[in-house]
């Protein structure tokens, strides 16, 4: 009962709040993607980089750029750590290893932030603020802009741009993530977040055991962690660390942050389609997955069977005991439903059915509210399939906000429904399926045997495929197998969508628009609200029962 | 099954070809020779989700005849393996696949019926080529020579002469003379119809036979590519091409498709991890309860379907584009005459001018039309009677005197001397001054009534009679008025619940044009309208991304026909009208256009209902099956096992069962349609997604169990 009443008041309070950010949020986004005034800061960024902030670009020449730009993010993040030992304020660490670094530029890049590696034993300075945070602010923009790139393709008619990249990338960063930052890195400043670039004090505690105090830039960092839907921990233990975390209340600011921008992109959505309505109604999907998962996650972690969780109140293990089962699965579902994939508490050891459920959120396909900007392409796309399946049952050629759906529009929105799904099963079935892998899957990084263990595989590559970055932290993953195999999930699982969904926004634009009629079909009702989240859980989450069978549903339901 | 179904009056259209008899197990036996000749590999790659199914069959055969030849090798799997079983779910999944051929087979058919009827017209008969036909010298081609060739051979630009018993050998136009023409053949209307050369009567179709006189035809179709073989290629489904929506749908399920086969193959390098390796048998019967055969096995019957339901209504598609794009129409242009109004204009009202008694405006009114042979003289009678006015019997000796251009009045010289007039309003006033001037308040009054009437959008008939001394008088006016059919209101406001504007189009003048698309309900109206405005309109319509549908009979029409997105000629109409069309009416009934929308949105709906069908069942398969694999190594997996279904072995099996039967449940409501009603979009939505969505969801729960249940009772499962 406690538990009921904790989760009803901190759920409330993160609607209340959430509920005040999401117009003016969402109308501002909506304002800086279609504003056609450039900031001073811009024009002199513009004439830096040689674009034309006035010319726009058709898809092909947008996912060049981004694909262009990304590269060289990945370059300079795997560059930046490799010669650490050269750099200021490096700690005196030495280089990161290869593998390792290319698997962190890619997670990096891709806004997964899947860590391989302790933090504080890896990274200096310089590489967490000049490699890493960049790609806190860089990978989180790109996000946002495909999003808008396809909203953009969905409210224009007959032309064949999309907008142009390099303008959403600079806005998205200049005008939105930065000043989010700022106000909320201040927040936890004060609220005892530590920032400084002191070196690590070692020291001797009063029983005579050593200890480490770390410092570091570390607020600034927390900040576009959650704000960008990053989730790449300053420190191993993540939010779990009270330098990053300390208090119950900066717990609940953090999932705040997290969800602020991937929820209010519904509005910004409504907004460029001149429609608020559309806005509500995806709004309305994210949040209804968002509800029922904290709630059922809630339920099974407070039910906890064993005699210690019934000591305890709960499954506690794992658990930071400031924030109890409440502020941690509050926290962990946020986390796993927006593809942030920062942790306030173990996911490894929530009980077994609310491990899968984490496992779960990310299997929806980070569509609710998902990852800043992936979270709205990702909800849109399976919307299209939706549309189309109920237009017909209409008995019109099925248009989604007047735009049709045709062969061409079907066979990109599947595809990309197909991709993520496709990573996912295919890498933790390969982990097994050679020998010499599964070797090493089995007798290095697995740190549990049998069902656990299985499952700590199939979250990694959930986790990547889909670009969240949390992990069952028992696997041991910066092996040579899961540095490459995770590094190419990420890579595909980032950016193959992309190419799918800025297709669609080409296509989209190029249409003209048709006008609503009687006869259209509404995607503002319930009746389409609820058509959209069957389509969500038949479509996506029904696709990994197999797997999820025999990790965490065959261990949770001895 | 009912193919009035969209008819809302419930009265069969006219000429409407018989419906095929209600789907039956006859059908259906009669259709397995085809379906196991369309097990042909080549074939079955059309059909993605199907030819997976058939790989997997065969595949499974291999296995379960090998199995006891493998030993002990083959039984290191988690699942049921037990011969029995083996074969049992080989042979249901080959079922699977006959399934869904006999249901294309069966559709199929059905047009075959059809079309053997049509094809009994197209005996080849012998022609009667005109050598050297001279238009300008020889029109009736009464001087030259002829050649005699197969109908077969014609080629297109010959000229033929057909004489009275002969059939016409080829689709053309009537270059001269005129002819009644049986054309039962291809409408199954019996009564003949005349054809004539110029005009728009001019178009004859090959197999259709002359009954009298003797006309000179110029072919315009190629052999084998006439209306005939048009037809005959289209209720065959022979020519069928996969429509914009087919090809879209049929991606996305292949993409479900390859997301399943991708599961099914990943689950057993993870299961030997576990111990739960399964048998490819298992896994297949998986793969095959996945993937959307429901709907993959019917997208096919239910398109030949769709273009069926369209030939039963006598009209031709061109194309099943064209039909898809009848159910995307979303403005409807409709000729007034002819579609919204009865073709002729009939009396409504007699208005007496003061002092004048209504029976005796009645009795003159009637007296002038009795030897009226036009429609609107023969409706003034019927109103008289209608009002219980005993029609006056013409006197022996009285003259009648018809209509003219000049007079434009008709009416009656009787031998006494007294005369009855009926006509414009000028020329009757003009009539009865002749014998004096009227007094400025009657010529008010008359005024009056006749612009009311004109205003109304009525044409006003002035009665006027001279007695036996000559002397004349006015007795009040005749309100002609254009009725418009029936319940045509009612199924305005459907179209318009279902984001459908009607437009009317009209030679009227605004005056009229507005009060009679008013009293129709239509949305908008086009008066004094050229086919130069119509095309405007269309044009203007698209652009604002509207979906046009018209019909037409001239050759004015065929640009407009050929803009349209969905242009209905009617099969009175020239060969231009025709051909620019993408639709033929063959009763050339103009109000069948709303029909058309309707068999549109039916095949859409009928589409979307089954996968939403197809994809929810997956939910219940996966609960019975996922279970069933699992359950031996982990035990606790059992609480998935919902449905308590008996073991693992008779749980795969009840799925493919399931999944297998379905699809021959669900031919008969394929071939007929789901049900359609005009409404409005949320309530179809809702209701479709109830019964086909949330029914999808449940009805596998139900079926699979009862098939557990008797699966259960045969010992070894």
């Amino acid at each position: 009962m406690n538990n009921t009443w904790l989760f009803i008041l901190q759920a409330l309070t993160l609607i209340v709040v959430l509920g005040l950010i999401y117009r003016p949020l969402g109308d501002y986004m909506a304002r800086v993607y279609t504003t056609q005034k450039n900031l001073k800061v811009e024009r002199g960024f513009y004439r830096i980089i040689g674009v034309d902030p006035v010319s726009e670009q058709s898809w092909p020449v947008y996912l060049r750029s981004l694909l262009a730009f990304s590269l060289i993010g990945v370059l300079f993040v795997y560059l930046v750590q490799r010669i650490q030992e050269w750099l200021p304020l490096s700690l005196g660490l030495p280089p990161v290893e290869q593998g390792l670094a290319w698997n962190t530029a890619i997670s990096f890049v891709t806004n997964t932030n899947w860590q391989s590696y302790s933090p504080e034993l890896t990274m200096g300075y310089v590489v967490q603020i000049a490699g890493l945070a960049v790609q806190n602010f860089a990978s989180a923009a790109v996000g946002i802009a495909v999003a808008i790139a396809l909203v953009r393709g969905l409210s224009r008619r007959k032309t064949l741009t999309i907008g142009n990249f390099w303008v959403d990338l600079t806005r998205g960063t200049v005008r939105i993530l930065l000043p989010l930052s700022v106000v909320a890195a201040i927040i936890l400043i004060v609220s005892g977040v530590i920032q400084n670039f002191n070196p690590f004090e070692h020291f001797t505690t009063i029983t005579g055991g050593s200890a480490v105090i770390p410092g570091g830039p570390v607020a600034s960092q927390e900040a576009i962690k959650e704000i960008g839907t990053n989730g790449g921990g300053f420190f191993n233990a993540n939010s779990a660390h009270p330098f990053e975390n300390p208090l119950p209340w900066t717990s609940l600011f953090e999932i705040i942050l997290m969800l602020a921008i991937p929820f209010a992109l519904a509005r910004t959505f409504g907004r460029m389609v001149n429609d608020n309505r559309q806005g509500y109604a995806v709004l309305s999907v994210m949040g209804f997955f968002w509800i029922v998962s904290a709630a059922l996650l809630t339920w099974l972690e407070s039910v906890g069977s064993g005699t210690a969780s019934q000591l305890a109140g709960g499954a506690m293990e794992g658990k930071e005991v400031r924030f109890g089962i409440v502020g941690s699965t509050l926290f962990g579902t946020s986390s796993t439903l927006t593809s942030t994939g920062a942790v306030n508490s173990m996911h490894d050891s929530y009980t077994s059915l609310g491990g899968g459920l984490l496992m779960l959120n990310m299997m929806l396909g980070e569509v609710a509210p998902g990852g800043v900007g992936s979270g709205l392409y990702g909800i849109l796309a399976v919307a299209i399939v939706a549309v189309f399946v109920a237009g017909l049952m209409v008995g019109r050629t099925p248009e989604y906000l007047g735009k049709k759906l045709g062969a061409r529009e079907i066979k990109l929105a599947s595809i990309y429904i197909l991709i993520t799904p496709t990573i996912v099963l295919i890498g933790t079935a390969l982990s097994f399926a050679i020998p010499a892998v599964e070797a090493s899957v089995t007798g290095t990084s697995m740190d549990n045997p049998g069902l656990h263990g299985y499952s700590e595989v199939l979250y990694a590559f959930t986790s990547a495929g889909n670009n969240n970055g949390s992990a069952f932290a028992g696997l041991t993953a910066s092996t040579p197998w899961f540095d490459t195999a995770l590094g190419v999930a990420m890579l595909l699982g980032r950016f193959l969508p992309m190419v799918f969904i800025l297709a669609l926004a080409g296509s989209f634009a190029a249409q003209d628009k048709v006008p609503v009629t009687a006869g259209t079909l509404p995607t503002h009702r319930p009746q389409f609200i609820g058509l959209l989240i069957g389509t969500i859980i038949i479509v996506s989450a029904l696709t990994y029962l197999p797997v999820l069978a025999l990790g965490p549903l065959a261990e949770g339901l001895k | 099954m009912s193919s009035t179904l969209i008819n809302k009056t419930g009265s069969p259209l006219p000429g409407q070809r018989k419906a095929p008899s209600a789907f039956s197990g006859r059908q259906l036996i009669a259709s397995v020779p085809g379906a196991l000749k369309k097990l042909d590999p080549r074939f079955m790659w059309h059909n993605p989700v199907m030819f997976v199914v058939e790989i997997g069959a065969a595949l499974t055969t291999v296995l379960a005849i090998a199995q006891p030849f493998l030993g002990s090798s083959a039984q290191t799997t988690a699942s049921p393996t037990s011969l029995a079983f083996i074969w049992s779910i080989t042979v249901w999944l080959w079922l699977t696949v006959l399934f869904a051929n006999m249901a294309e087979a069966v559709a199929e058919g059905r047009g075959k019926a059809q079309a053997k009827s049509l094809r009994d017209s197209r005996t080849s008969t012998v022609a009667q080529r005109v050598v050297a036909y001279d238009e300008a010298a020889d029109p009736g081609a009464e001087h030259v020579e002829f050649d005699e060739i197969a109908s077969a051979d014609l080629a297109l630009g010959d000229t033929v002469v057909v004489t009275a018993g002969q059939l016409i050998p080829g689709d053309g136009d009537i270059i001269w003379g005129i002819a009644s023409v049986d054309e039962s053949a291809i409408t199954g209307e019996s009564a003949p119809v005349v054809r004539e050369s110029g005009g728009d009567r001019s178009a004859v179709t090959g197999g259709t036979r002359v009954l009298s006189d003797r006309i000179v035809v110029r072919i315009t179709s190629k052999p084998g590519e006439t209306f005939v073989d048009r037809m005959i290629k289209l209720v065959e489904g022979a020519s069928r091409q996969k429509t914009p929506n087919e090809i879209a749908l049929n991606i996305l399920l292949a993409s479900l498709t390859i997301i399943f086969v991708v599961v099914v193959l990943i689950i057993n390098p993870i299961a030997s991890y576990s111990n739960a390796a399964q048998s490819v048998p298992v896994l297949v019967a998986l793969l095959v309860c996945l993937i959307p055969t429901t709907i993959g096995a019917l997208l096919s019957a239910i398109g030949i379907a769709g273009m069926d339901r369209l030939v039963q209504h006598n009209v031709l598609a061109m194309s099943g584009r064209a039909v898809e794009a009848a159910g995307d129409v979303t403005t409807l242009l409709l000729d007034k005459t002819g579609t919204i109004t009865y073709g002729n204009r009939q009396a409504a009202e007699f208005n007496p001018l003061t002092g004048i008694a209504q029976k005796v405006l009645a009795e003159a009114a009637s007296a002038s039309s009795i030897s009226d042979p036009t429609p609107e003289g023969k409706s003034i009678l019927d109103l008289a009677v209608a009002q219980g006015v005993a029609i006056p019997e013409a006197a022996a000796g009285s003259v009648s005197v018809p209509f003219t251009a000049q007079t434009r009045m008709s009416g009656i010289d009787y031998a006494d001397g007294s005369q009855v007039r009926k006509g414009a309003g000028s020329m009757v006033i003009a009539w009865v001054e002749e014998t004096g001037t009227l007094p400025q308040k009657t010529r008010d009054e008359i005024d009056k009534l006749v612009s009311r009437i004109a205003e109304a959008g009525g044409t006003p008939l002035v009665v006027a009679r001279r007695d036996t001394a000559g002397k004349g008088q006015l007795l009040g006016v005749v309100y002609l008025k254009d009725v418009v059919k029936t319940g045509l209101a009612a199924r305005f406001a459907d179209l318009r619940r279902m984001g459908i504007r009607t437009v009317m189009i009209t030679g009227d003048n605004p005056l009229t044009a507005k009060a009679i698309a008013s009293e129709a309900g239509v949305d908008d109206y086009l008066a004094e309208a050229t086919p130069e405005d119509k095309m405007a309109l269309i044009r203007k319509e698209q652009e604002g991304g509207n979906l046009v549908a018209m019909t037409g009979d001239g050759t004015n029409d065929a640009p407009a026909l050929a803009q349209a997105d969905v242009g209905v000629a009617m099969n009175t109409g020239t060969s231009a009208a025709k051909e620019a069309g993408n639709m033929v009416d063959l009763d050339s009934d103009p109000t069948k256009l709303i029909d058309i929308v309707g068999i549109g949105k039916q095949l859409l709906i009928t589409r979307g209902a089954l996968t939403t069908f197809s994809i929810a069942n997956d939910v219940a398969k996966y609960f019975a099956i996922i279970p069933a694999m699992f359950v031996a190594s982990y035990p606790g997996l059992k609480a998935l096992n919902f449905m308590q279904l008996h073991s693992p072995a008779s749980a795969i099996l009840s799925a493919v069962i399931f999944n297998a039967l379905i699809i021959i449940a669900l031919i008969p409501l394929s071939l007929r349609g789901v049900r359609y009603r005009p409404t409005t979009v949320s309530k179809i939505l809702g209701r479709n997604l109830w019964i086909y969505g949330v029914g999808g969801l449940i009805a596998p729960f139900i079926g699979i169990k009862l098939i557990d249940l008797i699966i259960s009772l045969i010992p070894g499962f």
